[in-house]
């Protein structure tokens, strides 16, 4: 690997509580608290300090870590409270100097981290039965009351100086970068003319207007703050109706890090810098493989965080590898046998993988890079929960092959649970205009109880165990898709034999890599949110469309621009035209 | 029952009788300003007449008339020095153009901070201060409390007056919460930490007279160099009144240290506690807790809030026509600053390093004062030497705190600095002693025994004068 970029890579996005350097961690009973207490001295990169508790990547990985803990680990809990440690300041907010350091694309891409971490907080309380209290003792700014808005509930102490506040625009000519603008009018719907007024005021609003205006949902006292912070947990806590568990511990990735890439046990990232592409390889499920959802250790988990890691590790750690060829390898079957199962088992912790799953298929639509998926071996294994990878691609390339090996299945992953941030499943979007079109490929795809093609080599114990369970005899069943079919059932994008394949592929990836990465990630994200606009996609919309044009203009980032000049001895000096 | 205004109830130039909009909004406030001072200023003293200074003019007679007057019912006036035509910007990014009249919409924010900022500690001190009256050493003792406390009301006023003028309903709304935040109370306490805890004995007070309002006359004095004509003006007038303040904390301390002096003398091995006094080593430990207390107020170190406040000519350097260059572009200061746990000496960009610079004037006026104690020791006769501390000992604010140091600027590690702490600062024991001592005194001429009778009266009246009349 590289020596650490000015953006301090290689990043490691796992840690667990044990390391945490910026927040507590304490669960009593149902109710966990998450108490902000930023180490100023340990920021992710040298050249700035973390006063006041502001955060950078390396304070919101430790938040990411901790609510995916909640989630695995506490099922008891049902409501997080978040709180910090400083008693007049609750969160100031990303570290401005941290972002004045930056490059652009690890900017862009530390507000994409968090908008996620913040959408996952969202996620749990929805699906998980695990609700969240912000308690802003203090001071709320920026991220800070970002932070609150993803909440399910914010309160904010009324002691005649703490405000909540969204300083950007005015201090720093850019905008709240963590879907606060969004959330401030669609979530919490504060009057629009009320939230012009609230993100043009440095200072914030305090107290009884803060409640009135709809920034927070209660203003309450010094002196009756501890009090109302348990009542208003515990009632959130009783609200829950979704139960999580049984509790398993994450086991660590065990990431190989390596110059060119990362390797683990199922994901594997290899680059090619002066090609500028990559390659993407998910591994199947292996026969010889726990197949039991009651470790963690199990396939449907431990693959997609793998994969959820390497997508993070390509955004901030390769940020010249433009174009990515996703490949899979293993047994469809087993695969499928994989999915099916998880879908029918009935615990929390088997709910759990399946969000989690989600989640990593959305992060790999919002990662922005080209990405091709390629089926070009006997080995590939598009199916099911890995045929997401190939439909939420740019593009699928498949190899017709002699005697039809190469194919794809579909499982009960692609029939709707796995939807994008549009809330469309893939295949959804990819038959926008005919969705016909997708319940036929549903059909010819899924397995079929009555052909069934052989069984596949599981050891003899559990073979026998999961003889009789449905989805065994499901997945023994599954007839793939042969890639000529495939490019006709709207599929893959273009299926070629051996004898065009070789040259379509190199020809389509080195002709990506030339084109602007710019304009490519504005197109791919333009294209792959086909439908329907949701929370989720204006956040990520307008942080792709309004805040990275705006974090490249003068105004902000020039010479005599805000963010530039934030902290040192000159004023900004702006531009005046507008579009 | 309405409530008037008039230019007689409130001595100003502002034109009050002439400012329909002014009269309304303190018609509102100035009944919620009685109540508050009822409720949380010197209250047992209400009804007495005590003999203060008020200040009816800006002219050099008016405003210093001296008169007995009942607290509640004193005339805290509006005044800003008079008006110069043709001011500048005299420093930051806008010098030589005409100053402003107005607030600039640009920076209204920064300077309703700044206003409501400084206006907090105006109102905190007087509830700091308000049990005080009844362990008074003396009656010139108490009178000196009381002059402190109406002028701190009446820099409120000053405050309020530019809330109310300036900034609209948000100043307005600002005005009325100056009133409702106390002093160490525990829902709404004021803004700054210093002036959350209690004055709980004379010490302190002349401690806090002594270092904490000298804080405020730097802060005023750095606001008197404000573009924003009004708040240059305001605080100019106020900065008279601040002066007197801080004669009473260092004449005080310096009465304190003279009669520890003659109390070691006195007793035959110098045991100043068993005659009664406040020994000197006890005057250091509570030197070093006010004065790193008000160090902390001049904020951070290194500052991008003192920068833009430069910059865009709101606050300006104490006495920046001393100074030859007055846009510090470009320009630094050479200061101590904490590097990967170690201080290290380097350049910081002037601007930045504004709060910094603004410290470094009021340690050198302190120091002032603390040469002029040592002075008394020695004509006293007695070795010993009173010292301020490194500026970077007992620090809660700023890049030293979460850091330790000795008095002498030794970087120590909490343990050593907790071992040594009740060495170097006052513990239960010494405020037990010191609170024991406080033993009103109303008797006309009488001193308490651990404080020197004062040099001269009041206004030219001898010592015994009944400054404060007693039934």
């Amino acid at each position: 690997m590289d020596k650490p970029s000015a953006d301090g890579g290689p990043t490691r996005f796992e840690t667990h509580p044990s390391r945490y350097k910026h927040w507590k961690l304490a669960v009593t009973g149902e109710l966990a608290t998450l108490t902000m207490a930023v180490d100023d001295e340990h920021p992710h990169k040298p050249g700035y300090e973390l006063k006041l508790n502001s955060y950078d990547l390396s304070v919101d990985i430790e938040l990411a870590d901790a609510i995916l803990r909640l989630r695995f680990e506490h099922p008891e809990v049902k409501c997080v409270v978040f709180t910090a440690e400083l008693d007049r300041v609750f969160c100031s907010g990303a570290n401005i100097y941290m972002l004045g350091l930056s490059t652009h694309s690890f900017k862009v891409n530390f507000c994409k981290f968090t908008n996620e971490t913040r959408i996952y907080l969202e996620d749990a309380s929805a699906n998980s039965g695990l609700a969240s209290l912000c308690a802003c003792k203090g001071t709320t700014a920026g991220g800070g009351y970002e932070l609150a808005l993803a909440c399910d509930e914010t309160m904010l102490v009324d002691d005649g100086n703490s405000a909540v506040s969204f300083p950007e625009t005015p201090l720093l000519a850019v905008l709240p970068g963590t879907g606060g603008l969004t959330r401030l009018v669609d979530k919490r719907k504060v009057r629009r003319d009320r939230a012009d007024v609230f993100c043009t005021t440095a200072e914030g609003i305090k107290g009884k207007r803060a409640k009135e205006w709809g920034l927070v949902d209660h203003v309450v006292s010094r002196s009756s703050w501890d009090a109302t912070v348990t009542e208003r947990a515990k009632s959130l806590s009783a609200k829950q109706t979704v139960t999580r568990g049984p509790a398993v511990e994450l086991p660590a990735l065990s990431a190989k890090v390596e110059a060119n890439g990362v390797k683990y046990r199922y994901v594997e990232l290899q680059v090619d810098r002066t090609a500028r592409t990559g390659e993407l390889t998910v591994r199947g499920p292996e026969a010889s493989d726990v197949l039991d959802f009651t470790t963690p250790e199990t396939w449907s988990l431990h693959a997609f965080r793998e994969l959820d890691e390497a997508l993070l590790r390509l955004r901030f750690d390769f940020p010249e590898i433009g174009m990515i060829a996703v490949r899979t390898v293993g047994d469809p079957k087993l695969v499928v046998l994989h999915d099916e199962l998880l879908a029918t088992t009935t615990t929390g912790f088997a709910r759990e993988i399946r969000l989690l799953q989600r989640r990593v298929l959305k992060r790999f639509d919002n990662t922005a890079r080209s990405f091709y998926a390629v089926a070009d071996s006997a080995q590939s294994c598009f199916a099911g929960s890995l045929l997401e990878l190939a439909l939420g691609a740019d593009r699928f390339y498949m190899l017709i092959d002699g005697d039809q090996k190469i194919g794809v299945a579909t499982s009960v992953a692609n029939a709707g649970f796995n939807v994008m941030s549009s809330g469309l499943s893939r295949l959804g979007a990819r038959f926008y205009g005919d969705p016909e079109l997708a319940t036929a490929v549903l059909q010819r795809g899924a397995p079929k109880p009555k052909s069934p093609r052989g069984a596949i080599a599981l050891p003899p114990e559990r073979a026998k165990l999961l003889a009789e369970h449905p989805a065994y005899k499901l997945a023994m069943s599954i007839e793939m898709i042969p890639s000529e079919e495939a490019e006709k059932l709207g599929i893959a994008t273009i299926a070629a034999d051996d004898i065009d394949f070789g040259d379509e592929l190199r020809i389509a990836l080195e002709e990506r890599a030339s084109l602007s990465p710019d304009a490519l990630t504005g197109m791919e994200q333009s294209l792959r949110f086909v439908g329907p606009e949701t929370l989720e996609t204006k956040i990520f919309g307008r942080l792709s469309a309004w805040q990275n044009w705006i974090f490249t203009r003068p105004n902000s980032t020039g010479e005599h621009g805000a963010l530039t000049l934030y902290g040192k001895p000159e004023r900004p000096q702006f531009g005046w035209k507008r579009t | 029952m309405t409530n008037v205004i008039t230019d007689d109830k409130i001595p100003n130039n502002v034109n009050l009788s002439g400012d329909k909009r002014l009269q309304r909004a303190l018609e509102a406030w100035q009944p919620k300003f009685i109540d508050w001072w009822k409720e949380m200023g010197p209250a047992p003293w209400n009804e007495k007449d005590i003999y203060l200074r008020t200040a009816i003019s800006v002219e050099t007679e008016g405003w210093a008339n001296f008169d007995y007057v009942k607290m509640p019912d004193y005339r805290w006036g509006i005044f800003l020095e008079p008006k110069k035509e043709g001011r500048l910007h005299h420093f930051g990014d806008n010098m030589g153009q005409p100053v402003w009249d107005e607030v600039p919409g640009e920076f209204r924010n920064m300077l309703r901070r700044l206003i409501v900022t400084q206006g907090d500690t105006e109102p905190a001190s007087v509830e700091q201060q308000r049990k005080l009256g009844e362990t008074a050493p003396s009656l010139y003792d108490l009178r000196n409390l009381f002059q402190v406390n109406v002028e701190e009301g009446r820099h409120l006023w000053a405050m309020v007056y530019l809330l109310h003028t300036y900034f609209g309903r948000d100043g307005r709304e600002e005005a009325e919460e100056l009133l409702q935040r106390r002093s160490g109370d525990a829902d709404k306490p004021r803004i700054l930490g210093a002036f959350n805890e209690p004055t709980s004995h004379w010490v302190s007070f002349f401690m806090f007279t002594m270092f904490t309002d000298r804080d405020g006359k730097y802060q005023l004095a750095a606001l008197a160099e404000s573009a924003f004509d009004p708040l240059a003006r305001t605080c100019r007038f106020m900065l008279t009144e601040e002066a007197h303040h801080m004669f009473v904390g260092e004449t005080g301390v310096q009465r304190i240290v003279k009669r520890a002096c003659e109390l070691m003398k006195q007793e035959p091995n110098g045991d100043v506690r068993k005659a009664g006094g406040v020994d000197l080593p006890t005057i250091q430990k509570y030197l070093n807790l006010w004065y790193t207390l008000s160090l902390d107020l001049f904020g951070g170190e290194v500052s991008s809030n003192a920068a833009d406040a430069f910059a865009s000519g709101l606050k300006g350097r104490y006495k920046e026509d001393r100074y030859d260059e007055h846009k510090l572009v470009g320009s630094h200061f050479a200061m101590d600053v904490l590097e990967n746990g170690k201080v290290i000496h380097k350049d910081v960009p002037m601007r930045n390093a504004l709060n910094e610079v603004l410290r470094t004037e009021y340690i050198k006026d302190c120091q002032r004062g603390v040469d002029r104690w040592n002075k008394t020791i020695r004509e006293e006769g007695i070795e010993h030497e009173l010292k301020l501390p490194a500026n970077k000992f007992h620090r809660q604010i700023g890049m030293w705190s979460g850091h330790f140091f000795t008095p002498d600027g030794e970087m120590i590690d909490q343990a050593a600095f907790d071992a040594r702490r009740t060495e170097w600062l006052p513990n239960e024991a010494d405020e037990t002693y010191i609170k024991s001592l406080m033993q009103p005194v109303y008797e006309r001429g009488k001193m308490a025994n651990w404080i020197a009778p004062p040099i001269k009266g009041i206004n030219g009246l001898p010592g015994d004068f009944e400054y404060v009349k007693l039934p």
